[in-house]
């Protein structure tokens, strides 16, 4: 039977000037039991097409028009009433960020126990006392206690899984997720993927999976809706879209999927004036027994604790790990950002781990930084051409024009108009931000860059892109990099060596294919078997051994 | 818990110090006698020298500032013509004008101030909370735009104008009030309340433009947070997202607030004291200022001090109590 029915959708939210549709004459159905994965990067409408499945868009001056049907309502005709007991009773939410998501003042199982009498005439007791039912059935151990948290008690799978309970507490007949899994790492993705595929299975829910990530949406869907500026680009059963993708975009987006179990046609390359592939160049900058601790007494933390590794002239060095592992502050120690509590940073055979301000200043220029955000890292008051002025102009070398020529070659050498020196960042996508911020760094002629997660804000194809320029500019400038990232594909992708961390250590290095073909440490063959693949057999089969234990050692000992 | 009460009071005895210490300093350092206000315009040389000397005006500043803090710890005694006056522990000292102790004097003004402050604040939380969630939750409507024009001339209105405007019309006008005289709320509770409507009307309505305008923006920005996102998409009704999901995050840095403005009004609100003739701390501290009473004026600063520490710490706590996460220190 057909639970969801959407036709001719169009949602419109309005600005200053002209209405642009955010959904435009979007189509597609959704049987009982099945799964749909709507797919697009961002700005493609997926999540304003599933608000809308809701009613959502009501009241916030959005236009929605078409027809949108669910088990039978007519979702966009309906009273406040009807919608009200659609909303969680028929189809219910899972939505992306888990710590937002809930109320901060109210406890998990309360929270869960008042969206179900909403829809269920039952006293309060018979409320909690589903509340805990449902939580143990998303494994939460040891239920009927947690029930009593308040969310930020909660680690962000933990978060995930009572938003999940949440919907169930409901008996919904669909389940809509919006991005469930984005904002958890990746062993824990596996887990709350496993947990939705176990519902779907054991309860015959219908899935709506709403993603950026086609990996996710792989392993977990039936048919797959790629969506791209509001409308369908390509419709049909994820294997045969995902195999042979006849849409030019759907095309695209699979090929910049960095796949972690295949070795990468690799963009980087020892620089042609360094030795050969096979032979190393210098040791450009070593860590040794890198320690920082941050808090004092009773409340330190140690974010790193012996971390020791190398960097050669013209390598790329990627360090993964989850959140939490401490792969930033170790970034950010090797370029004196933030200063070691103890051990060595030796730069060119030279210990700076604790040179003072004045000394440094010669050497900040050589150590570079990329950060994450690309929005928040450019000073948004400045134009992008004055930003990546900045470090020029603080060396003082330069007259002022010749720091303007500079920087629009540095803005033509990214891939950028050398005319947009006097744009501003909000008016840049993403990508492009992120290109600005790649230009600062290499403004001053660094020998290191420490590129921090540089591509986690951006969107698959535009990942690539910047992967891509990257690997482009190393090899042209015989750059070093550290390659920071909790995307092992993407590290996968651009590195030479990779170091793997957890809880503040490093646990593996090696070579790229060392680490990824035979991961020695069992912590790494979890994070590798977490992620999600776009090959359907592949997915079932890891699934499965998830869900053996025995065979492959559980990634991490913390519940997610 | 213990240890933020801990700290807290410490926190309290240093700020209460340092400002002691402050006006002692700069009473010093102006110009102007104290003995010979004292005294008066006839009096001799000779009986202001007496009166600086028994004053105790002829020590240097520190041991006076030193024989202040002895009072307060350990009392004192002052001598008159007839015999001595005792005064007890924390003694805040002897007023150079009229020879009342310090402690009398704050203990005849501030029921008269705190009479105001509390009962204006009751009315502009009731205002201020009620026009701001009404425009919050009626966004986009006629009674908004109303609303918002309403708070904007509160703002912008002085106290002394919307008080003497208030006068004007229930007082000239309508006839409806009395001129407001002080009635202490033991002599006569309900003379106590038709007398004070008005001066609280008037200190009311200027916060409460600023309340209201605090808690429209902070409902709107709980509504627009995720987790009210949540309870809508499950079929909750908006009236109960409204009291039990955003109410809560949405008044807390409005109680919060309040709870340091009322700690700066127990100072005195001076305009309107003086407007509607009020014999609170504000007037007392104008008049000791000018007479350069320094014990006088010393009290009452430090009450005022006093008032705004504790308030602080108040804000702090209602803080923690509605919101968990947050741990006090």
């Amino acid at each position: 039977m057909t639970l969801v029915e959407v036709s001719d959708l169009r949602v419109e939210f309005p600005t200053g000037g002209a209405a642009v549709p955010a959904v435009d004459g979007l189509g597609f159905t959704l049987d009982e039991g099945e799964a749909l994965g709507l797919v697009g990067e961002s700005g493609s409408g997926k999540s304003a097409t599933a608000y809308a499945l809701l009613g959502l868009h009501r009241g916030t001056g959005a236009r929605v028009s078409g027809t949108v049907r669910v088990a039978g309502t007519d979702v966009l005709a309906a009273s406040d009433e009807e919608l009200r007991r659609l909303r969680g009773r028929v189809a219910a939410m899972v939505f992306q960020d888990p710590l937002s998501s809930l109320d901060p003042y109210y406890a998990v199982g309360d929270q869960i126990a008042e969206v179900h009498r909403v829809h269920h005439r039952v006293s309060r007791a018979a409320a909690r006392a589903r509340a805990v039912e449902v939580l143990r059935r998303v494994g939460i151990p040891d239920a009927a206690r947690r029930a009593r948290s308040r969310p930020h008690e909660f680690s962000g799978g933990m978060r995930q899984r009572a938003l999940i309970a949440m919907a169930l507490a409901c008996e919904p007949r669909v389940l809509i997720a919006d991005e469930p899994t984005t904002a958890l790492d990746v062993t824990v993705q596996a887990q709350i993927l496993d947990l939705l595929h176990e519902l779907r299975s054991e309860e015959g829910l219908a899935l709506l999976l709403v993603t950026h990530d086609l990996g996710v949406a792989a392993g977990n869907v039936d048919r797959l809706l790629v969506m791209r500026n509001g409308s369908a680009v390509e419709h049909g059963p994820v294997a045969e879209v995902l195999r042979a993708p006849e849409h030019a975009y759907t095309r695209a987006l699979v090929t910049a999927v960095p796949q972690v179990d295949a070795a990468p046609d690799r963009v980087s390359a020892q620089p042609a004036a360094g030795p050969g592939p096979s032979g190393r160049g210098e040791v450009l900058l070593e860590a040794v027994g890198l320690r920082r601790e941050f808090g004092r007494g009773r409340n330190t933390v140690v974010a790193v604790q012996d971390a020791t590794f190398t960097v050669r002239a013209g390598e790329t060095v990627g360090v993964v790990g989850e959140s939490g592992s401490g792969k930033t502050t170790l970034g950010r120690m090797l370029v004196r950002l933030l200063d070691p509590t103890a051990g060595e940073i030796r730069y060119r055979g030279r210990d700076i781990s604790s040179l003072g301000d004045r000394a440094l200043r010669p050497l900040r220029r050589e150590l570079q930084m990329v950060f994450q955000d690309p929005v928040s890292s450019l000073n948004p008051r400045r134009s992008i051409g004055e930003s990546i002025a900045d470090p020029l102009r603080a060396a003082g070398e330069l007259t002022d024009k010749a720091v303007v020529t500079k920087v629009k070659d540095l803005l033509e050498r990214v891939g950028l108009e050398p005319d947009w020196y006097h744009r501003y960042p909000h008016e840049f996508s993403g990508g492009q931000r992120q290109r600005v911020g790649i230009a600062r760094a290499l403004a001053p002629d660094p020998k290191l860059v420490v590129c921090d997660e540089p591509v986690s804000a951006l969107d698959v194809t535009t990942q690539a892109q910047v992967v891509s320029l990257l690997g482009e500019l190393q090899r042209d400038l015989g750059l070093s990099l550290v390659f920071v990232a909790h995307d092992l594909a993407v590290v996968r992708q651009v590195s030479d060596r990779v170091a793997v961390m957890r809880d503040g250590r490093i646990v593996e290095t090696g070579t790229v294919d060392e680490v990824y073909e035979s991961p020695q440490d069992p912590y790494t063959k979890g994070l590798l078997a977490a992620v999600p693949v776009l090959d359907q057999a592949e997915s079932a089969a890891r699934r499965e051994a998830r869900r053996a234990p025995d065979e492959t050692p559980a990634p991490a000992p913390r519940v997610g | 818990m213990a240890r933020f009460a801990v700290r807290r009071l410490l926190q309290a005895v240093l700020v209460l110090l340092v400002l002691a210490a402050v006006l002692y300093a700069v009473f010093y350092l102006a110009p102007g006698d104290a003995a010979r206000l004292a005294c008066g315009p006839k009096c001799s040389t000779a009986t202001v020298a007496q009166i600086r000397e028994q004053m105790g005006l002829n020590d240097p500043v520190y041991v006076q500032f030193w024989h202040f803090l002895q009072g307060i710890l350990a009392g004192h005694d002052y001598s008159t013509g007839a015999g001595t006056l005792h005064c007890a522990a924390p003694c805040l000292g002897q007023s150079y004008r009229t020879g009342d102790l310090v402690s009398h004097i704050i203990a005849e003004r501030l029921p008269a101030t705190a009479s105001l402050a509390l009962g204006a604040m009751v009315l502009w939380l009731a205002i201020g909370i009620g026009t701001g969630l009404l425009s919050a939750l009626r966004r986009g409507t006629i009674v908004e735009r109303l609303l918002t024009g309403f708070t904007l001339v509160g703002v912008a209105t002085p106290v002394f104008i919307t008080g003497i405007l208030l006068l004007l019309l229930f007082c000239s006008w309508l006839q409806w009030l009395p001129y407001p005289t002080y009635v202490p709320l033991t002599d006569d509770p309900q003379q106590w309340a038709w007398n004070l409507l008005l001066p609280w009307l008037a200190l009311a309505l200027v916060e409460a433009a600023k309340y209201a305008r605090l808690t429209r923006s902070s409902m709107l920005e709980t509504l627009a947070e995720d987790h009210i996102r949540t309870f809508r998409a499950y079929g909750v009704r908006e009236g109960a997202i409204v009291r039990r999901h955003a109410l809560r995050g949405a008044l807390t840095p409005v109680i919060a607030l309040s709870a340091l403005d009322l700690g700066t009004m127990f100072g005195g609100a001076l305009l309107t004291e003086t407007l509607f003739g009020i014999p609170g701390l504000g007037q007392q501290l104008v008049q000791s200022v000018q007479l350069k009473d320094l014990p006088v004026v010393v009290g009452i600063v430090l009450v005022m001090g006093l008032a705004v520490v504790v308030a602080n710490a108040v804000a702090d706590v209602v803080y923690a109590v509605a919101d968990r996460r947050v741990v006090l220190t």
